[in-house]
């Protein structure tokens, strides 16, 4: 069942209570306790991929050795996301509390913020910050420190054992899983990797409780969540939405009347057309009928005006240049659709080439070795599926 | 004044030697002329301990670790298509001819080198750009033209 009505919720960005005080009341429960709320809330990562936050402190927990790391995801990078940089803007004091719950839970000395090389800017200001935040663990007797490791801007390592791998000295190319970080990761150790957003809910559960955060969103979704809304709309920002909202109660809020399509979850979600606006529902699927989607939050809205084999076009030129080149289905492929739709757009090759070119990308997805790759068909067959004409003419 | 040499040697004592230290010490190699020379990486390979073939395949891998000559001043104007929406192409116009340079050139007084890169998560305020690491928002043309005078009398 989707929700009925978008509802704004106040929590990533709430004032109302110090990140000192959640930390302090949150580190006299066991690890056990903090764990099995963070499973009762029903936390999914919020990076876009989903995997239960809980489940994964639970596994680096169980991990025998006493090196392990906590790593902040801040390699944000997804086309038309940009909460992750508002959240260290504004909060960043709540997301060094998310890794020092983390860094409790699994028995953590060292963390790391892995900015991407965009957000530099912000150096100074998480350096401050991270500075308060080594007197509280200080004043908690809590042995962990926080580095910020800058990245060196790809978007793949984003993906959180290339991101491993680039903080290890290398190009950044993902590894094959298993092992998962949990396991082996920074360093062959064990290592969380968290997105900013949900170290931050990490925090904001540790103060309202399992039940109330449970209590928004729907089955297998939820809470709430930050969407990056741009794009053909007058209300183009950032803003915390319950989860399983309808695409159509979302355009109806936030586009400008002539929506024609929007792409959920970056260059790598879905396009979905106005037609599917009712019976689509933002959330990971499971307690969803029809279709529902999962997102690291990007929203963009296109309106009639807008050529939507541009925007696949402008998609397809990021992936080209954004694989890593490690996989030969992600490397060449990527290279084969973007020149495919140009030489179908000239009229060198037949509408039907389309059809290949579908396969492709669905070969892409079943035999790439990562997300980058096996994401690419996600955009390239919901925009060809549903904007054929406007591929070919 | 610190050569070359002696300023590669600093960066890897001030990091350690260790192979994961490899991406922080070749941004501070860089910032102190805006690209990685092909001696550079050969520097550090040697004060590291690695092959240069395999710091350049690490150099090359990411985009803000430059390996031709920069100006003083990069900018990199945003090309998603949500800036491109809000009409980046005409930013990046704008550009080209105040400077007198095309997208990947530096001006011939190597104050500035015209960029283009993929999304720098401002797309609710695009079109947007990068100077160096300062972000600008919510362009137009005449007020990319005033950002480039000030950095212009600055350098």
């Amino acid at each position: 069942m989707a929700k009925r009505k978008l509802k704004r919720v106040d929590l990533i960005f709430s004032q109302d209570c110090s990140c000192k005080d959640i930390l302090t009341a949150a580190l006299k429960k066991s690890r056990e306790e903090i764990i099995q709320e963070l499973i009762d809330s029903g936390l999914k990562g919020r990076g876009g991929a989903g995997f239960p936050t809980g489940l994964k402190w639970k596994m680096a927990a169980a991990e025998k050795g006493n090196r392990k790391y906590v790593i902040c995801n801040a390699d944000e990078g997804e086309p038309g996301t940009f909460k992750d940089r508002e959240i260290l803007d504004r909060v960043a004091l709540k997301v060094l509390g998310g890794m020092a719950l983390c860094a409790y839970v699994i028995d953590a000395r060292e963390g790391y913020i892995y900015l991407r090389y965009e957000y530099r800017f912000l150096i100074p200001k998480l350096e401050k910050m991270i500075e308060t935040f080594h007197k509280w663990m200080d004043e908690f007797d809590l042995d962990f420190r926080v580095k910020l490791f800058i990245g060196g801007g790809a978007y793949v390592c984003g993906e959180e054992t290339s991101l491993i791998e680039s903080m290890e000295g290398k190009r950044g190319e993902p590894r094959n899983k298993p092992p998962y970080p949990t396991n082996q990761g920074y360093l062959g150790k064990p290592t969380v990797v968290n997105n900013v957003e949900t170290l931050v809910y990490t925090m904001m559960i540790m103060r309202i409780g399992a039940e109330e955060f449970k209590a928004m969103g729907i089955e297998g979704s939820s809470g709430s969540k930050l969407f990056s809304v741009s794009g053909d709309t007058h209300k183009a920002g950032i803003y915390e939405i319950e989860m399983g909202m309808t695409l159509e109660d979302f355009v109806k809020e936030f586009g400008d009347g002539d929506t024609k399509a929007v792409q959920v979850g970056g260059a790598s979600g879905f396009c979905v057309p106005r037609k599917r606006f009712k019976e689509t529902t933002i959330g990971f699927q499971g307690g969803l009928k029809g279709f529902s989607l999962p997102t690291g939050g990007s929203m963009m809205i296109f309106n009639s005006s807008r050529s939507m084999y541009n925007v696949l076009h402008n998609y397809l030129e990021f992936f080209e240049e954004e694989s890593c080149g490690q996989c030969t289905p992600c490397r060449v492929g990527c290279q084969q659709l973007l020149k495919g739709i140009e030489a179908i757009k000239r009229g060198e090759k037949s509408h039907r080439y389309l059809n290949d070119l579908m396969r492709l990308s669905e070969t892409m997805k079943l035999t790439a070795k990562c997300g980058l790759g096996q994401s690419v068909a996600n955009s390239f067959a919901s925009i060809v599926e549903n904007f054929r004409e406007e591929m070919i003419y | 004044m610190r050569t070359r040499q002696s300023a590669v040697k600093a960066a890897v004592e001030k990091h350690g030697k260790e192979r994961k230290n490899l991406l922080p010490i070749l941004q501070e190699v860089k910032r102190s002329k805006n690209y990685l020379s092909r001696s550079d990486i050969s520097d550090v390979a040697a004060e590291m301990n690695l092959s240069s073939a395999y710091v350049y395949g690490v150099a090359s891998f990411y985009h803000f670790l430059d390996l031709e000559e920069r100006g003083q001043n990069i900018i990199w104007i945003c090309k998603t298509i949500s800036c491109y929406m809000k009409g980046s192409k005409d930013i990046l116009l704008a550009l080209e001819e105040a400077l007198k340079i095309k997208v990947g050139e530096t001006t011939s007084d190597g104050k500035f080198t015209l960029l283009q890169t993929n999304c720098i998560g401002w797309c609710h305020k695009g079109p947007a750009m990068l100077i160096n690491d300062q972000p600008f928002t919510d362009l137009t043309t005449e007020k990319v033209l005033n950002i480039i005078e000030e950095y212009y009398q600055k350098s």
